[in-house]
């Protein structure tokens, strides 16, 4: 079966939110979703977000002011309560987190983590496409270590008991957690090519 | 490992592919997003994609092929080109591109660095430069290379990176075209001088060339136009040959 008619299969069950919360490239993940078959709704209605069956958190943009956006949407309040699997993607990652260094931003508090900036050792953003070492996770089935993700970001979450995958650069940090229904990455699987794709098909076989 | 980039370079002109010498004599290179297919298919680990209509009045055609390259690849790209404002912006990352680029328009009003990086965050703002080697002094051109300034290449790529620009691409004029290699020791200098990842531009014309822009260059990506469009350099074979010189690339 092609993924195509997987996917519409599985359109009948999978209601997928996509929240959109403002500036930045939310349709990549839309257009990605769509390679794969699935339809989806970019949204900022925490009544839509809450009934769908798949949450996917994107992130492009600055930490202080995506966060103004997200609590004058309610959607700030809504994200930690959410039940069903949610996956956040780069600054929704690190937006899931405690807090933050960019603009000193206070976070969603899921993952009882803080986001600290690259040291300057480094070229600072991380740019470009990186390997990824996985735990074992269903996010991560399929994907053998050392696969190449692409990242874009100057702020990394530290290694902690929620990593299910490093990343090195400058540091050993990780590049993706989960803790009971939350799951997020640093990289983006929607530009991450085949790697990424299978990724994202993972999350929605959850 | 974080690994150097191969970036093949789409000039777009009322929606279609163009390739000239020196930054004129266009020929006609094919449909931008079967050539993004094909890259991506190829290997290419980016790309990025030069408007040069630039005329507000054609701006919606490149919307449109910013968005079906968007659904059709999925691998990230940057759109350049006549950009000046928010809204220009806007447009162009709603339609799904991950990277703009400026370069004149930066020029004549540099606060517009700011602007971008602080609304849409520095890894998303690229500044382009054009710039010429005139009597050993790297001078800064406007309007695809043009108009020349007196600014000095390297003041200037400093002061971007200061203002919020993520990412430098940099053309070199005297290179471009020529198929001689690219300018690394410019490269190199500017390497030195800022910390965020720099793309090296014009001259590649041979696999060697590639190899001299990371080791000589010290780029952290090597983009070209020609040479991959007209299928003088299969993009595979080029990363083969690096990784076989221990330059570290994606496959």
């Amino acid at each position: 079966m092609s993924n195509n008619e997987q996917g519409i299969m599985n359109n009948k069950v999978k209601n997928i939110a996509i929240i959109d919360y403002g500036a930045g490239n939310v349709r990549s993940v839309q257009f990605a979703l769509e390679r794969l078959g699935y339809n989806s709704v970019c949204t900022n209605t925490p009544k839509i977000i809450q009934e769908a069956d798949k949450v996917i958190f994107p992130g492009v943009g600055e930490a202080s002011s995506a966060m103004e956006q997200l609590r004058n949407s309610g959607i700030a309040e809504l994200l930690p309560q959410l039940k069903q699997d949610v996956l956040g993607i780069c600054l929704g990652m690190q937006l899931m987190c405690l807090s933050t260094e960019e603009g000193n931003a206070k976070g969603l508090g899921v993952f009882p983590v803080d986001v600290l900036k690259f040291k300057p050792d480094v070229k600072i953003p991380h740019m470009g496409w990186n390997t990824i070492k996985v735990d074992d996770s269903s996010l991560f089935k399929n994907i053998p270590d050392n696969s190449f993700v692409y990242f874009v970001h100057s702020y990394y979450v530290p290694l902690n008991e929620y990593s299910i995958a490093n990343t090195n650069y400058s540091t050993e940090y990780s590049s993706a957690l989960n803790k009971n229904n939350f799951y997020a990455c640093q990289f983006h699987p929607e530009k991450s090519g085949s790697t990424g794709e299978i990724i994202l098909k993972n999350f929605l076989a959850l | 490992m974080l690994v150097k980039r191969i970036i093949p370079c789409l000039d777009i002109k009322d929606g279609r592919t163009v390739k000239g010498v020196n930054f004129v004599g266009l020929k006609d290179a094919g449909d931008p997003v079967e050539l993004a297919k094909r890259y991506s298919d190829e290997g290419a680990d980016e790309l990025v994609f030069l408007d040069i209509t630039a005329t507000k009045e054609k701006r919606r055609t490149l919307i449109d092929m910013v968005e079906n390259v968007a659904k059709a690849i999925n691998i990230p790209f940057t759109v350049g080109g006549g950009i000046s404002s928010i809204e220009d912006v806007k447009l162009l990352l709603r339609a799904g591109a991950d990277k703009v680029s400026v370069n004149s328009s930066a020029v004549r009003r540099p606060e517009l660095i700011n602007e971008l990086s602080s609304i849409f965050g520095n890894q998303c703002i690229v500044l382009a430069v054009d710039a010429k080697q005139i009597n050993g002094y790297w001078k800064v051109h406007l309007v695809g290379g043009r108009q020349k300034t007196n600014i000095d290449l390297f003041e200037w790529v400093k002061e971007g990176v200061a203002r919020g620009a993520g990412e430098i691409l940099f053309t070199s004029m005297n290179h471009d075209g020529t198929k001689d290699g690219y300018a690394n020791r410019a490269l190199m200098k500017m390497s030195k001088l800022v910390n965020v990842p720099i793309i090296a531009s014009g001259g590649a014309g041979k696999k060697k060339d590639f190899l001299d822009a990371f080791r000589l260059g010290n780029a952290d990506a090597a983009l070209a136009a020609s040479v991959f469009h007209f299928k003088e350099i299969e993009i595979f074979k080029l990363k083969l040959y690096l990784r076989r010189r221990n330059i570290s690339v994606r496959f």
